[in-house]
């Protein structure tokens, strides 16, 4: 949905660096290019440089090389106070002193707006948020959604075309979460703002993001749509990092166009689609996702290789049925059934053959 | 219990009266019963426990200040040793001349108190009031070892013209009853005339009043100073990397750790005339050698040095609520349009306040009662209040009015205090 | 039960006799506390077997007043000023000490001629006699030095800041004697009011530049650090900064004020015999003479004069640095408790509103 030309768009890293201590980089070389109206999500497991580059773009720390641009200009000059962006933090960091009509107020106040125009504002982001009737509640007298929901308020009401989320609902529930989920994406439908949202859940960022980018050691290991990330990973970090994933570790012995035969270390042979893999012997790691492993000899596509597994365990979990299997030298294989009418049940100890389509499967480069 | 719960009419009651209907535990015992017997043993343990800690301060604390504070408006040291005439005295109306019966009744007290050997206490407590006679009381004391004979008029007159005099009787009227409020009239320079009447002293004499203004403003300029110092050391304690905060801490406790002489000499040295300060000013030539400046046996050396030594108590407990002070409200502030300035003052800075009323509390209320260093750097204008309550303590022994200035002084902090619960509330206040 | 009772009784018992064997004796600390160790405490303990614990107060007299308020008196011997002894006599707290037992000089002069006047009160005992006297800076006056009280106040010939106790007592006799009166009328002229303003507006003369000093201490560093020129000083501070420390300082003195220092014991001292051994012991002519080979005060015997010999470190004859010398007796002015019992409350309000006006 957006080329790779910087230039158009609304938010754009280019080359950027950043060390705090000047001997480790904790964002390497970072080049990421935002339209406007996306929401992008940075999901990555901790440590992994999403809040310092959030915090980059929001202007509360500077990039130690590179540029960073906001709708085309150059902003790493430009004080934090005067990018106009909104940003919701962790901790929500609503002032405790003042009530939530007062926080709702402060931008539009520094702003030097009217009262009466700041008064009509701040309703109409309550109102947007359904807290209306909290104006005149402190901070500490609301539950952790709704200050959730203050802050969201606070950030917006400005009408800032940018707002930056740092992993706004890791304090809330797993209900409250979601609810939020679904209440954030709907606001970014309707005012057609720019999100860049941090997140260290999978889960939200699959359902939330129009695109997402995997960060992981400084480096944004892939930067695609949540089905595609998902799909096909382009590498093995991407592939463990998102959803449940096996990897079998081989060498490649040849290629058929785009499929490619993989000799695995624990033996056996098996199918997979060569992703950054171009050499005959070259090491690799295949990934499969244990919903797309099949064991009935009629679900597999014609001439796949198949390999010979033996059921360790079978765990019920309602919906589903999750085998683990010893596979290839590697016990911790994962095989999940459909609980459906007439599903076989396998006993601990069977020995099984199990196969996949080819598309399924992934030779990716091993992680280092 | 369970019959009135089943009784219409007693829920009639209960809602009509809008209390809460009587809920009861498992044992159909009422629930608030049961709740308050649970409670009261764990507070009597609670009481246990604190009360070695009530018993030392009742005893270190508690007593010894009552007692201090009883001598301010108790004196019996004429009315215990001077019953007769103090009984003439209780029976007459003010301004009634002594008469015949009244001087039978002074000599014989001072007889009697010349053998006890509590004549010279009698003497000091008229001398509290009327200055020079103490030696009236002593030496008549003296004379009177061998007895006296009748007329007592005259005769007490011929060993001093000075028993004739009516302020003397007045005063003594005065202290003929144990209660007086003299010491708290002389804490605010006044004192009563022969006629009982409440008027200033002499205006040579008048210094206690200006002592308590010059306390009370040097307290306040003292803790302006020490927020003004206190608060980006602190703010700077809060927000540096931990090992040099820790270094800059040390900084801030090191005057703790140094007696207070050493640190108040050590400003002499710096300040005195011939000082380090001065010295350096001379050689870079922003003085000249005769125009040397006066920085210390004044008002000044007295902010300046109390000032040092008060930091800490400011630094302390602003350092303690701004490092709760998440960063991400200045962050905030900052992302939502505020500048550095307008984030610090609508933001950060509200913040601080229950830091800064502890701070300004403590300094203030310790700068009240502060008398060592504006002794040896005050000279002659930076003395205070304090300094002429160790002077009746230590050097005039008037106890008495030690005890009512220091209560005067104690009753101002508390005003100070109340109205700070007031403007701002004690609730708000963080020590720590 | 048996056991616990003759335990406690020879516990008791031993109490007593440690209690027998040691006299608390409460003193003002520093090199004074020192002289009195080595001149009486050492003598003392190896004499009778008994032992002295010193202690050291700001003022003994505090304590003392405080011990006999609060009914739990547990020193037994205090080192007090004049003012001090007399008033806590005529209030009753100390023992009477007949000067009969205290022993008389080697000549056989009795107790009562051989003390200095005034030495001995009716609850007291001085051991020696010390001075508030002018000293100056050699270093800061070029010709002419100062000789006299008046050379005090006269800062047009003797530039430089003066150094005055911030307390009525030891500055406006100073200011009386600089304006001509003898010292043996100082008590007449300072009782009237008249006499007062006459010190008053005399003080005025150098009050911008007086460093008023608080703590003994201070005057002989102003001194040496060359704040003040000239300062009044206690006469053992001082003798010390100029023999120890080799101090370019002189001594004046003219307008010397003459103070005791009495050893009193309260009515209850736990241990009354022990302390009245140590008392007539501390007093006799030769302790006194002794006590100057570490500090230059003052014998408070007559008969002690002519024992004093050097100090401590060998070489210098103390008998020139005494306060009860001729030269420095000539006008000196001796404390008049009486005087200050009935004045110093009066004295000191008007002292200190005095300094506030400008
Ligand atoms: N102020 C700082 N000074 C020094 N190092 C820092 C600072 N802030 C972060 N770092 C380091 O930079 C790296 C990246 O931190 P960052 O906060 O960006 O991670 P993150 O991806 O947001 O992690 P999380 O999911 O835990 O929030 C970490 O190794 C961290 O230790
Ligand atoms: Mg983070």
């Amino acid at each position: 949905m957006l080329d790779d030309r910087h230039g158009d768009a609304f938010v754009a890293f280019e080359h950027v660096q950043k060390s705090y201590d000047g001997q480790t980089l904790v964002v390497k070389d970072l080049n990421l290019a935002i339209g406007k109206g996306e929401f992008l999500t940075m999901l990555g497991p901790s440590g992994s440089g999403k809040t310092t580059c959030l915090m980059m773009l929001a202007g509360f720390e500077t990039a130690t090389h590179g540029e960073i641009r906001l709708a085309g200009r150059p902003i790493n000059q430009v004080p934090p106070h005067k990018r106009g962006i909104g940003m919701v933090f962790q901790n929500y960091a609503l002032f405790p002193h003042m009530t939530v009509g007062e926080n709702l107020s402060f931008p539009l106040e520094v702003r030097g707006m009217a009262k009466p125009d700041r008064e009509a504002r701040v309703k109409r982001a309550l109102d947007m948020v359904q807290m209306g009737r909290f104006i005149s509640r402190r901070p500490a007298q609301l539950s952790g959604g709704q200050q959730q929901r203050i802050a969201l308020a606070r950030a917006l009401v400005f009408d800032p075309e940018l707002v930056l989320m740092d992993e706004p609902l890791g304090a809330l529930d797993k209900q409250l979460r979601e609810h939020m989920q679904f209440e954030i994406k709907h606001l970014h439908e309707e005012l057609g703002i720019t999100v860049v949202y941090v997140t260290h859940d999978q889960g939200e960022a699959l359902t939330m993001s129009d695109r997402i980018a995997v960060f992981n050691d400084g480096r944004i290991q892939q930067l695609a749509p949540p089905a595609e990330l998902y799909e096909r990973p382009g590498n093995s970090f991407v592939a463990s990092f998102i959803g449940e994933n096996n990897s079998l570790p081989g060498v490649i012995e040849e290629f058929q166009g785009d499929k490619a035969l993989v000799r695995l270390d624990g033996g056996g042979v098996i199918d997979a689609t060569a992703v950054n893999i171009r050499e005959k012997g070259q090491r690799t790691t295949v990934s499969i996702r244990p919903e797309r492993v099949e064991f009935k000899p009629e679900m597999m596509p014609p001439g796949a290789h198949t390999i010979e597994a033996k059921v360790a365990e079978v765990v019920y979990m309602g919906d589903i049925l999750r085998a683990r299997l010893a596979v290839a030298g590697s016990d911790n294989f994962v095989m999940k059934m459909r609980n459906t009418i007439g599903q076989t049940r396998l006993e601990p100890g069977q020995v099984i053959r199990i196969g996949w389509h080819p598309q399924d499967a992934r030779a990716l480069e091993p992680t280092a | 219990m369970a019959n009135v719960a089943l009784d219409p009419h007693a829920a009639v009651v209960s809602t009509a009266s809008g209390g809460p209907a009587a809920l009861t535990s498992a044992d159909g015992t009422p629930l608030a019963r049961a709740l308050a017997r649970s409670q009261r043993r764990a507070r009597r343990r609670a009481f246990l426990l604190v009360l070695p800690l009530l018993a030392f301060i009742l005893i270190t604390f508690v007593v010894p200040i009552g007692q201090m504070l009883q001598r301010s408006f108790y004196n019996a040291g004429f009315s215990a040793n001077m019953p007769q005439v103090s009984a003439w005295f209780a029976e007459t109306e003010r301004g009634t001349d002594p008469d015949d019966a009244a001087w039978a009744a002074l000599a014989a007290d001072l007889t009697a108190a010349a053998e006890a050997r509590t004549v010279a206490m009698v003497g000091t407590r008229i001398n509290y009031d009327l200055s020079g006679t103490r030696s009236l009381f002593t030496s008549t004391g003296r004379a009177l070892r061998g007895g006296i004979e009748p007329p007592y008029r005259e005769n007490l007159l011929e060993i001093d013209q000075k028993w004739g005099d009516p302020q003397l009787w007045s005063v003594m009227r005065e202290a003929s009853r144990p209660v007086t409020a003299n010491f708290y009239l002389a804490a605010v320079d006044r004192a009563r005339d022969a006629e009982g009447n409440i008027v200033q002293v002499d205006e040579r004499q008048r210094v206690y009043t200006m002592l308590f203004g010059r306390t009370f403003w040097l307290s306040l300029v003292i803790t302006a100073l020490t927020f003004v110092l206190g608060f980006p050391i602190a703010h700077l304690l809060a927000t540096l990397p931990l090992r040099k905060s820790n270094l800059l801490m040390i900084l801030v406790l090191l005057p703790f750790w140094t007696s207070l002489l050493v640190r108040t000499t050590s400003w002499m040295v710096l300040l005195q005339q011939q000082g380090v300060v001065n010295d350096l000013l001379v050689w870079t030539g922003i003085i000249g050698a005769s125009g040397r400046l006066q920085m210390i046996y004044n008002q000044t050396g007295t902010i300046i040095a109390m000032t040092h030594i008060l930091l800490p108590f400011m630094i302390l407990p602003l350092y303690s609520v701004m490092r709760t002070i998440n960063p991400s409200y200045v962050r905030a502030a900052r992302s939502l349009g505020a500048s550095s300035w307008t984030a610090f003052r609508r933001v950060y800075f509200p913040q601080t306040l229950p830091g800064l009323g502890a701070g300004a509390l403590l300094v203030f209320i310790l700068a009240v009662g502060y008398y060592i260093t504006p002794a040896l750097v005050g000279g002659s204008s930076g003395q205070l209040i304090s300094n002429m309550i160790a002077m009746h303590m230590t050097s005039t022994l008037n106890w008495s009015l030690a005890a009512a200035l220091a209560a005067l002084l104690l009753a101002a902090v508390l005003v100070l205090y109340w109205v700070y619960d007031r403007m701002v509330g004690i609730d708000n206040l963080k020590l720590g | 039960m048996k056991t616990t009772l003759i335990l406690s009784t020879a516990l008791s018992g031993l109490a007593f006799a440690a209690t027998a064997q040691e006299v608390n004796v409460v003193s003002w600390g520093g090199a004074y506390e020192t002289s009195q160790v080595e001149a009486y405490n050492k003598p003392f303990t190896a004499e009778t077997g008994i032992r002295v614990n010193m202690i050291a107060a700001d003022n003994p007299a505090t304590p003392l007043k405080a011990q006999v308020e609060a009914g739990n008196v547990t020193g037994d011997v205090f080192d007090v000023e004049v003012s001090d002894a007399i008033r806590l006599c005529d209030e009753g707290a100390l023992m009477e000490i007949d000067p009969a037992m205290l022993p008389a000089a080697p000549d056989g002069t009795p107790a009562v001629d051989d003390f200095v006047p005034g030495a001995l009160q009716d609850c007291a005992v001085a051991n020696i006699v010390w001075g508030t006297v002018i000293s100056y800076n050699t270093t800061k006056f070029e010709g002419e030095m100062p000789q006299t009280a008046a050379d005090f106040f006269d800062t047009e010939t003797f530039p430089g800041k003066r150094g005055l106790p911030r307390n009525p007592k030891r500055t406006l006799y100073l200011a009386l004697i600089a304006d001509g009166v003898p010292a043996a009328e100082i008590y007449d002229v300072l009782g009237t009011d008249e006499g007062v303003d006459r010190a008053f507006a005399k003080l005025d003369t150098i009050k911008n530049d007086v460093v008023w000093w608080e703590a003994g201490a201070q005057p002989v560093q102003l001194l040496a650090d060359g704040e003040v020129s000239m300062t009044t000083v206690y006469n053992g501070r001082v003798f010390d900064a100029m023999v120890a420390e080799n101090q370019p300082f002189e001594i004046i003195w003219d307008g010397q004020y003459m103070d005791m220092d009495m050893f009193v014991i309260p009515k209850d001292a736990p241990n009354l015999d022990a302390a009245v051994e140590y008392l007539k012991f501390a007093t006799d002519t030769q302790r006194l003479a002794d006590q100057a080979r570490y500090i230059a005060y003052g014998p408070a015997r007559q008969s002690s004069a002519s024992l004093v010999g050097l100090y401590q470190d060998g070489v210098t004859e103390m008998a020139p640095h005494m306060p009860t010398s001729p030269e420095a007796l000539e006008n000196a002015v001796m404390d008049d408790p009486e005087f200050w019992a009935d004045r110093d409350a009066e004295m000191v309000e008007r002292f200190n509103a005095w300094l506030a006006s400008s």
